[in-house]
C-alpha cells in the first residue's frame, strides 16, 4: 500500500490498522501536515513504544501550536477592536477558537482572517499601527498584484512574534470565474465568547472546498480534506445538507464543493449528500492521484501531474491574457 | 531512496536515504559499532537529494531535505556528502524535537554526575568536551544535550564530534587515527573533520546521569572564573535551547529546575588551563555538594 494510502486509512479507521509501515505512515504524515492529527486519532490505540513517543511529541507540539494560533487570534482582535468591525477568523485558527472536532491535532502556521471589503485598509492600517509590518516592497510587483488581483492583502508579518497575518475580503481572487456573495460571509457568520467571529459551518466547507479545488495545486491537499471530513461529520445533518447546498449555489461555488464531497467520501468515507455531490468522475482518478502523490520518504511523486495541476491552478484563477503577463513577469525577474 | 542507512544516536533514532552512495557509506563507517533504531523506527528522516534531477550526474549538488527543512539552505558538494548527512539530522534535532528539551550544549559524566557545557559557537566545548572525554570522562555528547522534562535526567546524544580546523590537529595527537571520518577541505566553515566517540561513550549512551554543573565557556580571555546566579543561568539557557518555547509548561518546569544546578562562567586563554579550571569547578561543586 503506498504511503499516503496507508496515512488516509489511519486517519479514517485507525483500528483497521493492523501492523502497518510505522516509518512510512509517520513520515509521510510529516510531510502532508497531519502527523498531529494523525497523533489524536490513534491515541486510544496500541502502538509500539517508539511510536507512542513520537506520537506523544506530536501531541504536545499540536498543542503548543494551538496555543500560538489562539494568542495570535487575540492579538489581533486588540489591534482591530477599535474599528467596531467583524473579524472573521478562518481555516485551522477558525476550528480552533471555536473548538471543532477538525481542531484535534490540526496544526496552523498564518494566522487568516476575513473583513468586509470596504474595512481592509482601515484594517491594515490598524495592525501595522500594531506592530504587523509588510513583507513585500509597497510598490513592487507583488504589492501591486495582491492589492489589484488578490482576495487577501499582501502577507503582514508581526515584527516581535515573527507571525503572519493574511486579511482577506473574500474567498476567492477576483479574477476567478466564481465570485462568492462576500457579503453573505460575513452577514452569516457566528459570533464567539471573545468577539471574534468564525464562518457558519457550511461556509467553512464551502471555503475549505473552494480553497482545494477552485484555487489552489492541491498542494497540501490531504489535510484540506480532512478538515472537510472533520466538519461534515460534526455538522451531518438534512438540514445541514439543505444550507450547504443552497449556499454552495449562492458563492457559484458547487463544482468545487461537489468535487471536495466525492473526494472527501472517496478517501476518508465521509458522510455527503449524494445529490450536490453528484457521481464520481473518470477525471476525479486524477484529483485522488495528485492528492496522494508522495512515498514513505516523504518525497513528492509524480512531478507532471503536480506540475498539470500547478497550472491548472493558475489557469482557474486569472484569465489567460493575464496568466501570459504574469508568468512572463514572475519568469523575467 | 537508492541507498540507506539507519541509526541510532542516544534515544533518538534517524534515517538517511541519499541519491549517490558515497554520503551513506561514509556516514556508516564514521558511525560504525552504533545501534539501529529502536523498534527499527527512526523519529527522523534525512533525504540527500540532487539539487535538480540531472544534478545527479553533472556537477553533482545534494539539497538537504528531510521530514524538518530550512527552504533557502545552500547546496552542497557531493565532496562534503558526510557533512551534508550531519547537517541534516541536527536541522531535524533543531527544528524537529519535541519530545526532550534541547540544549545547545557538550555534556560529560562522571560517577552518574554530568558536567554541561554551554556557550556561543566558537566558545571551544566542543574541543573541551572531546579532549574530557578521553581523559576519565564519558562523552554524552558535543553538541546536544537531552533534559527529559519528566525526570530532569540529561541523557547522551553523542554523535561524532565535528571538530574544525586547528582542533582537527589538537585531538589528532591525542586519538586512534581510525575514529576519523575524512577531512573535509574547504566547507563554509572551513576544513572540518568528524571523530567517532570513544567505545565508552557509544556502550554507554543509554545511561544518563543527573545534571551536576553548568559551565559557561569562554575563549581568548585571561583565566577567570565567576559563578552565574540562577536567574542568569535560566536566561542563558533559554538561549542555549532551539525547542524552550515550543515544550510550553513542559520547557519552562525542565528548565526552572535544571536552574538549580551550580553554574560559574569561566575564561580561558588555551585549552591546558581550560582542563585545569572545569576540573577545580568541578571538584568545587562536588564539595559544595557534600557539605550540603
Amino acid at each position: 500500500m503506498s504511503a499516503l494510502r496507508l496515512l488516509v486509512r489511519a486517519l479514517r479507521d485507525p483500528e483497521s490498522l493492523g501492523a502497518p509501515d510505522w516509518q512510512a505512515l509517520i513520515t509521510a504524515a510529516r510531510a502532508e501536515q497531519l502527523l498531529g492529527s494523525l497523533a489524536f486519532r490513534l491515541e486510544s490505540r496500541r502502538v509500539p513504544a517508539r511510536v507512542a513517543q513520537i506520537l506523544a511529541a506530536a501531541r504536545r507540539d499540536a498543542d503548543h501550536r494551538r496555543t500560538r494560533a489562539l494568542w495570535e487570534a487575540e492579538m489581533a482582535r486588540r489591534a482591530l477592536a477599535p474599528l467596531g468591525i467583524p473579524v472573521i477568523l478562518l481555516k485551522g485558527t477558525a476550528f480552533h477558537a471555536a473548538n471543532l472536532e477538525a481542531a484535534r491535532g490540526r496544526s496552523v502556521g498564518d494566522l487568516d482572517i476575513l473583513v468586509p471589503r470596504e474595512s481592509i485598509a482601515a484594517a491594515e492600517e490598524a495592525l501595522i499601527g500594531a506592530g504587523w509590518e509588510r513583507v513585500k516592497p509597497a510598490d513592487g510587483y507583488d504589492d501591486l498584484y495582491y492589492r489589484r488581483w488578490m482576495h487577501e492583502l499582501p502577507p503582514l508579518i508581526h515584527r516581535e512574534r515573527d507571525r503572519m497575518i493574511d486579511v482577506h475580503h473574500t474567498i476567492l481572487p477576483p479574477t476567478a470565474r466564481p465570485t462568492p456573495d462576500a457579503a453573505a460571509l460575513v452577514a452569516d457568520s457566528v459570533a464567539l465568547a471573545s468577539g471574534l467571529r468564525v464562518l457558519c459551518p457550511a461556509d467553512m466547507v464551502i471555503h475549505a472546498a473552494a480553497h482545494l479545488f477552485a484555487d489552489g495545486d492541491l498542494a497540501g491537499g490531504l489535510r484540506n480534506l480532512w478538515d472537510i471530513d472533520r466538519l461534515l461529520r460534526q455538522f451531518d445533518s438534512p438540514g445541514f445538507r439543505a444550507v450547504l447546498a443552497e449556499r454552495a449555489g449562492r458563492h457559484q461555488l458547487r463544482g468545487a464543493v461537489a468535487h471536495a464531497l466525492r473526494l472527501a467520501a472517496r478517501l476518508y468515507g465521509s458522510p455527503v449528500d449524494p445529490n450536490l455531490a453528484g457521481r464520481w468522475r473518470p477525471s476525479d482518478r486524477l484529483f485522488e492521484a495528485r492528492l496522494l502523490a508522495r512515498n514513505g520518504w516523504g518525497q513528492a511523486r509524480r512531478p507532471l501531474l503536480r506540475f498539470a495541476f500547478y497550472v491548472r491552478s493558475h489557469w482557474l484563477r486569472m484569465p489567460p491574457l493575464m496568466l501570459a503577463r504574469h508568468l512572463w513577469v514572475k519568469a523575467t525577474r | 531512496m537508492r541507498h540507506q542507512v539507519s541509526l541510532r544516536i542516544g534515544p533518538v533514532g534517524f534515517r538517511v536515504g541519499s541519491a549517490w552512495r558515497a554520503p551513506v557509506a561514509a556516514l556508516a563507517a564514521l558511525y560504525a559499532g552504533y545501534p539501529a533504531p529502536e523498534d527499527g523506527i527512526a523519529d527522523f528522516t534525512v533525504r540527500l537529494e540532487p539539487t535538480r534531477p540531472w544534478r545527479r550526474w553533472t556537477r553533482p549538488s545534494i539539497a538537504i531535505r528531510g521530514d524538518f527543512e530550512l527552504p533557502d539552505a545552500a547546496p552542497m558538494a557531493l565532496a562534503h556528502g558526510l557533512l551534508a548527512a550531519e547537517m541534516g539530522m541536527n536541522l531535524q534535532m533543531a527544528l524537529g524535537q519535541r519530545f526532550w528539551l534541547l540544549l545547545h550544549a557538550a555534556t560529560v559524566e562522571k560517577d552518574g554526575r554530568a558536567l554541561i557545557l554551554t556557550g556561543e559557537s566558537g566558545a571551544g566545548k566542543s574541543t573541551l568536551a572531546a579532549l574530557l572525554g578521553e581523559r576519565g570522562w564519558r562523552l554524552m555528547g558535543d553538541e546536544f544535550a537531552l533534559l527529559d522534562p519528566a525526570s530532569g535526567r540529561l541523557h547522551a546524544f553523542p554523535r561524532a564530534i565535528s571538530l574544525k580546523n586547528g582542533a582537527i590537529d589538537v585531538m589528532a595527537a591525542e586519538v586512534d587515527a581510525a575514529r576519523f571520518g575524512p577531512l573535509l577541505e574547504g566547507t563554509p566553515k572551513g576544513a572540518i573533520r568528524h571523530l567517532r566517540p570513544n567505545a565508552e561513550a557509544i556502550r554507554r549512551m543509554d545511561e544518563p546521569a543527573r545534571p551536576a554543573l553548568l559551565l559557561f565557556p569562554r575563549f581568548g580571555q585571561a583565566a577567570a572564573a565567576r559563578a552565574v546566579g540562577q536567574a542568569e543561568t535560566f536566561m542563558r539557557l533559554t538561549q542555549a535551547s532551539t525547542n524552550y518555547v515550543a515544550l510550553g509548561r513542559a520547557g519552562f518546569d525542565a528548565l526552572t529546575r535544571l536552574v538549580a544546578t551550580p553554574a560559574a562562567a569561566i575564561d580561558y586563554p588555551d585549552t591546558a588551563t581550560a582542563l585545569d579550571l572545569v576540573e577545580a569547578l568541578w571538584t568545587g561543586a562536588s564539595e559544595w555538594r557534600a557539605a550540603a
